[in-house]
């Protein structure tokens, strides 16, 4: 699934570059970002220009730009003129991202966490059906609606390929459409200083063409008891059997080491007894692009750097290190964390 | 304070002199800075390799710019002498077999084997070897 890379390029979509938009939300607000730069440059260079006419004009031309008709004109009508033609388009141009859901849209839950985001699938009726973190997976050309809710402080979800900034609000759920219109991993961030690894805050969207789309979904409910068929949002599909996963040469049993580690009491992996709700769920973990909320690429160093040592690489987080894990029990929790898909 | 002060231009002449010494005879070469002198392209492969299995996420590693976590000691500087973790004699060897399997090759190390091929292990110990070949 994850393919080499160096580093720290965006392969894993993160972090996510600006102004270079996938989908038609992300479009106006990049088409406006633009048009407001080009028109700063164009002004910039206008009052450059009568600066240095101001020095080195004509005696003719300076009592002209010192008159007190270059201020109307030049003070009060142009800008006057520019900026209500830039008012009524700018909001022309971003009505859409305002719009109202028709009520079809797939609906997913993103709550901000300090400092991950939690992530429900939710159905028609806002049960959640599926629940991961700090990855988003979207079908290609659908909008989709995104409500926005806190567990604690203000954060902002912020996808630049896919759309505007919108504040997540504790007590409050906000909606954002986004849409993506190309397959393809798309980074995230949180865009409002919520504290100590704010910078460190991240998710990746995943956006899948229609039948990658049906496969994923597939993948991730075929557990679930009563997901029929029609339940997949925008498709109708065969459910999969569940793949067996492979048994590796650690002697530990990493299962039992999870629960017996605390770390069930923090996090939630389905279908066993580990329930926390204090940190990002883990049921699928090991199909995660990502670790640490979007800034690590997942593989097995960085899933035992994190449970080893997770203070040095994300200063502040909550989750403790586990620096007294023997090595063969760091590797076994790893890789029973790897098999979690 | 004082002392110090004083001492200063002395050590600096000194210095000087060494440096215009080793001009004029063209003998002073440094003192052989290694024993290994790696392959180029078995350790670039090296590196690939490193950042591939995140070794970055416990140690701080030249030419892994992220993530740098020290779980694990940092590894900039590291060269081919003195004992691997304190304890294997420093061979291309001994530091493929641990970076590999490290409880293998150092009974009670905290450092939790790798999911590395046998050549992949060669490369990452070519890499790491290979950092202070200046
Ligand atoms: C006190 C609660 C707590 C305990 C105990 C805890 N964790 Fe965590 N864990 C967290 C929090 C909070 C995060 C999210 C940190 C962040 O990204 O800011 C996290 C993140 C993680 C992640 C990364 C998930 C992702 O998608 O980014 C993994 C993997 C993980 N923990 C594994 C473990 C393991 C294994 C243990 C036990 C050895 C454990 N945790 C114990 C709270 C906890
Ligand atoms: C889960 C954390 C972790 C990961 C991942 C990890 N290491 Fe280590 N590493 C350690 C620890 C802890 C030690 C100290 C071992 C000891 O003292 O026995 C260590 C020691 C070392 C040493 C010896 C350093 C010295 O000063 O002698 C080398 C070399 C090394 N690691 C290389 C690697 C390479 C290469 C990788 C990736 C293939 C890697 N490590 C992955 C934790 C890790
Ligand atoms: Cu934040």
């Amino acid at each position: 699934m994850v393919e080499a890379g160096s580093a720290f390029d965006a392969w894993w979509g993160w972090p996510p570059p600006v102004l270079d938009p996938a989908g038609p939300y992300a479009d106006s607000v990049t088409t406006l970002a633009w048009v407001l730069f080009g028109l700063g440059v164009i002004v910039t260079l206008i009052v450059v220009a009568a600066v240095y006419l101001a020095v080195n004009g004509s005696k003719r031309t300076k009592s002209k730009l010192g008159g007190e008709r270059a201020v109307w004109i030049g003070g009060i009508a142009f800008p006057g003129i520019v900026l209500t033609i830039l008012l009524v388009w700018g909001l022309a141009l971003t009505a859409s991202l305002t719009k109202t859901p028709t009520g079809d849209e797939m609906r997913v839950r993103v709550t901000g966490h300090m400092w991950w985001f939690d992530v429900e699938y939710l159905d028609s009726a806002g049960n959640v059906v599926l629940r991961d973190s700090n990855e988003l997976h979207l079908p290609v050309g659908e909008p989709v609606v995104i409500e926005l809710a806190s567990a604690d402080v203000i954060h902002s979800f912020w996808v630049p390929n896919l759309s505007g900034k919108e504040d997540m609000i504790p007590g409050r759920v906000n909606e954002l459409l986004v849409q993506a219109d190309k397959a393809g991993r798309f980074g995230g961030i949180c865009a409002e200083y919520c504290g100590g690894p704010h910078a460190l805050m991240g998710f990746v969207t995943v956006a899948h063409g229609s039948s990658e789309w049906r496969e994923w979904w597939k993948d991730r409910t075929r557990s679930l008891p009563g997901i029929a068929d029609q339940d997949v949002p925008g498709e109708t599909v065969v459910l999969a059997s569940n793949p067996a996963t492979p048994p590796d040469l650690n002697p530990l049993d990493g299962r039992q080491l999870f629960m017996n580690s605390g770390c069930a009491a923090c996090h939630r992996v389905a279908g066993t007894e580990a329930n926390g709700l204090a940190g990002p769920d883990l049921t699928h973990v090991g199909n995660r692009l990502s670790l640490g909320a979007g800034i690590l690429p997942n593989n097995r160093g960085t899933m035992m750097g994190w449970i080893g040592n997770s203070q040095s690489i994300k200063p502040g987080n909550r989750m403790p290190n586990y620096d007294m894990l023997s090595a063969d029990e760091l590797e076994a929790i790893a890789i029973w964390l790897e098999q979690q898909k | 304070m004082m002392g110090n002060l004083a001492l200063g231009p002395r050590r600096a002449m000194t210095l000087g002199t060494a440096i215009a010494l080793c001009a004029g005879l063209d003998a002073c070469k440094a003192p052989p800075e290694s024993r290994y002198v790696s392959d180029p392209a078995d350790a670039r492969h090296g590196l690939e390799v490193i950042e591939r299995v995140g070794c970055g996420a416990c140690h701080e590693i030249p030419g892994v710019g992220w993530p740098e976590g020290n779980a694990g000691p940092s590894l900039r500087g590291f060269d081919d002498f003195g004992p691997i973790a304190g304890q294997l004699p420093n061979t291309p060897t001994n530091l493929a077999a641990f970076v590999r399997n490290a409880p293998l090759a150092k009974p009670g190390s905290p450092m939790p084997a790798m999911p590395l091929s046998v050549a992949e292990a060669r490369d990452v110990a070519a890499y790491l070897h290979g950092l202070d070949d200046g």
